[in-house]
């Protein structure tokens, strides 16, 4: 640890591995270290040794099969079969170590049934979720989603998307109540209602990254990682070290080192210092126990998130081996979501007949457990249960002045998006430029013959 | 086509300490090139050779540790799916042999229960000609400035053909020596890896896979074959 980098990046987390890989491939010199014996910091996935020595500190009951069968999200998240970390993994290459998988489904409560969110139109129109007239209506307003173009006002129905708050587009088209939660929470993944009040213009792009996310691939908007989503992590990790990014992992980091100005210059584990430019890390990483607040941290909410092991499909979810089931709030008198993600053996998570299904939600009360209950019940009988607050954290600082880049925590929507726009706003921050993800020319791969 | 001329896809991992010449090995079978004082490749970390033998085509992916070997940061990803491991010493440095036991360990432990794995004891060349030639001496100490271990400064052999033999039978590992640098022995331990790699079966096995149930959801993000369709006049949900 006696050499000089460019930028030492803390934690490997997804948004971190990902900085990390594209500082390397730009030509920095990179340090990167966890704290753990593992890859992927908070968005890890585990096997079953270390998520019964996580949650319960007991070892794990031979009923459920290897060990080496599982690999248990910590973080409940989808890819976007058309979003950003789609057009990062392509654009990497970080592909060629990964498989993919469709989610099988996506389902929304609605009047306390589950239905299928319609991915193909003949399913919209069968679709128990509208009745006739409103389907007609719903119609309409799909239609003017689709046609609408910025620079023809003819397709505007006299929608101004960047003034016009959505609720008024909504009014226009005359949707019920019901319909407004579907496309809202079921289609734009809000969490909440507060986007109603706001311009019109994110809620039309999330409709339109859904709609060409499901028309992707056809069962559902997403897709998910062959063996977890710790995989993707490792896959970054991998093209970091590929272009010269070192590696220490089970390495405590002691201190954040600065000058007598305040500015970051290394970080110290034991008695051994790195110097760097700059740092990048996760929260945790800049939290001492004895600054209370936290002077570079600031926690913005919390989320619970309970990790359900079931013998059984979600029921009423067709039987699918995966699936995505949304809660939205009006249906159970909350303010925001409840999400259900899961997956199973025909994505190498788990032993064969386990399914794995994440109960996730923003807590709104001092008795986070309890606002799952609802979905609970969505699951039948429950095999075991893992429950976690976690709180939220967001940097207090830009790293403009201290050279310190601090990630915000996986938050508690179902995709990666907000991930991806951490990791581009934090670029941006590091290297005073925009990440522009075009295709980068081949890599060098040699076909040779013997 | 005979089925059998049908490449194999078969995925290998290089492990072994630092500088022993994991990378330099897979140069000479891939380009059958050698660089004395050459820096870690940047950006090749991921190769492919195909091995034809009398009966069969074997791909080989080869996936090199892009220097995570050294702070022992491989991630589990670099086993998953390995079906052959090439584990490399340097003859001359016994710490070497030590670490590519350790890595042994490893594999039985991580990767699929049936890994062919090549035990390689590297830099042949070094001995041959410091037997042959009393006063040859080379900047060894250069080779690799990240080196764990220190470089042999005698270049006399530090591991016994024998003792590395008897280690291989014991463990059930291919065995051969080798020297990146003049090519001896390097071919040889594809070659017999492709000969072990039970090829019907992975055959079979691909074509169930294919069959399979489980399979039918698999994407890929970089075929054609599955580019977005048209959004415009396709109702998506
Ligand atoms: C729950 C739900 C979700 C939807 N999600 C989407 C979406 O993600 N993207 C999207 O583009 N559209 C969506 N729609 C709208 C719907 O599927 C539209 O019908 C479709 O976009 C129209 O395509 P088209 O112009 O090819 O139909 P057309 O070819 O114009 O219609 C074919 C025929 O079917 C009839 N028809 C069409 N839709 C309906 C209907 N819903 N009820 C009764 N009769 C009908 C028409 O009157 C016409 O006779 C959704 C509708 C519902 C109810
Ligand atoms: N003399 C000699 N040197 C070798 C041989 N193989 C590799 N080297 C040298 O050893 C150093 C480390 O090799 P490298 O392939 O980078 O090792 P790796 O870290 O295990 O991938 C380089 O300087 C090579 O030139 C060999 O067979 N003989
Ligand atoms: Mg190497």
């Amino acid at each position: 640890m006696d050499e000089d980098y460019d930028v030492i990046v803390l934690g490997t987390g997804l948004t971190e591995c990902i900085l990390s890989g594209l500082l390397s491939v730009d030509g920095q010199k990179v340090l990167h270290i966890d704290r753990n014996d593992y890859y992927g910091g908070e968005s890890a996935s585990l096997n079953l040794t270390q998520l019964y020595k996580k949650f319960k500190d007991t070892a794990p009951p031979s009923e459920l099969g290897r060990d080496r069968d599982y690999a248990i999200d910590l973080i409940p998240k989808f890819i976007l079969a058309s979003g950003e970390l789609t057009k990062i993994l392509v654009h990497t290459d970080v592909t060629r170590y990964l498989e993919f998988k469709q989610i099988a489904g996506s389902f929304v409560l609605r009047d306390k049934t589950v239905s299928k969110v319609p991915s193909t139109e003949y399913e919209a129109v069968r679709s128990s979720l509208m009745g006739l007239f409103e389907k007609r209506r719903a119609r309409n307003f799909f239609l003017f989603i689709q046609n609408y173009r910025d620079d023809d006002p003819s397709t505007h129905s006299g929608i101004d998307l960047d003034s016009h708050p959505m609720q008024a587009v909504y009014n226009k088209f005359g949707l019920e109540a019901g319909t407004q939660d579907f496309i809202g929470h079921a289609m734009a993944l809000y969490l909440d209602d507060s986007y109603k009040q706001k311009p019109a213009r994110e809620t039309y792009e999330r409709i339109l990254l859904y709609t060409s996310s499901m028309a992707r691939y056809g069962k559902s908007p997403y897709i998910y990682p062959l063996y977890g989503l710790g995989e993707l992590p490792q896959a970054f990790a991998r093209l970091s070290a590929i272009y010269g990014g070192t590696y220490m992992l089970d390495k405590p980091i002691d201190e954040v080192v600065l000058d007598e100005n305040g500015k970051f210059t290394g970080v110290r584990s034991g008695d051994e210092t790195v110097r760097a430019k700059k740092v990048i890390g996760d929260p945790s990483y800049f939290m001492s126990s004895t600054e209370q607040p936290h002077p570079r941290v600031k926690e913005v909410g919390k989320v619970v998130r309970a990790i359900c092991l079931l013998k059984h499909p979600i029921p009423n979810t067709d039987n699918s081996d995966s699936a995505q089931l949304i809660i939205p709030q009006n249906q159970v008198g909350r303010k925001n979501d409840i999400y259900i993600a899961a997956v199973s053996s025909s994505h190498n998570v788990c032993a064969k007949d386990v399914y794995v299904a994440i109960v996730s939600t923003v807590v709104e009360t001092s008795a986070p457990e309890a606002e799952l209950l609802s979905a609970y019940k969505l699951l039948g009988p429950i095999h075991d249960k893992f429950v976690s607050v976690n709180p939220l954290y967001e940097p207090t600082g830009s790293g403009e002045e201290d050279n310190i880049f601090i990630s915000r925590s996986f938050d508690a929507t179902s995709h990666f998006e907000t991930v991806v726009d951490d990791v581009k706003d934090i670029w941006k921050r590091v290297t005073q430029k925009d990440l522009i993800l075009e295709k980068k020319t081949e890599p060098e791969i040699n076909e040779n013959q013997l | 086509m005979s089925e059998n001329q049908k490449p194999v896809q078969v995925k290998l991992v290089l492990l072994g300490e630092a500088a022993v010449g994991k990378s330099s090995v897979v140069l000479r079978f891939v380009q059958n090139d050698f660089q004395e004082y050459k820096e870690p490749t940047i950006g090749a970390a991921f190769l492919t050779q195909k091995c034809r033998l009398e009966d069969k085509v074997i791909k080989f992916e080869i996936w090199d540790t892009a220097g995570q070997e050294r702070f022992r940061s491989l991630a589990p990803m670099y086993y998953r799916n390995a079906l052959s491991a090439v584990v490399v010493y340097d003859i001359t440095s016994s710490s070497s042999f030590d670490k590519a036991k350790s890595w042994v360990k490893e594999l039985q432990r991580q990767a699929s229960p049936n890994v062919i794995i090549a035990l390689v004891g590297n830099k042949l060349d070094l001995v041959e000609k410091s037997e042959e030639n009393e006063d040859y001496l080379d900047d060894v100490a250069s080779f690799d400035q990240n080196a764990v271990s220190e470089p042999s400064q005698t270049h006399s052999r530090a591991i016994s053909r024998d003792e590395a033999q008897a280690y291989a039978e014991e463990s059930n590992l291919l065995f051969f020596e080798t020297s990146a640098k003049t090519s001896e022995g390097v071919v040889e331990v594809f070659t017999e890896i492709a000969k072990k790699i039970p090829h019907e079966q992975i055959l079979n096995s691909t074509k169930s896979r294919a069959q399979d149930q489980s399979q039918q959801n698999n994407v890929s993000l970089n075929s054609t074959e599955n580019q977005p369709k048209q959004v415009g006049d396709n109702c998506a949900c």
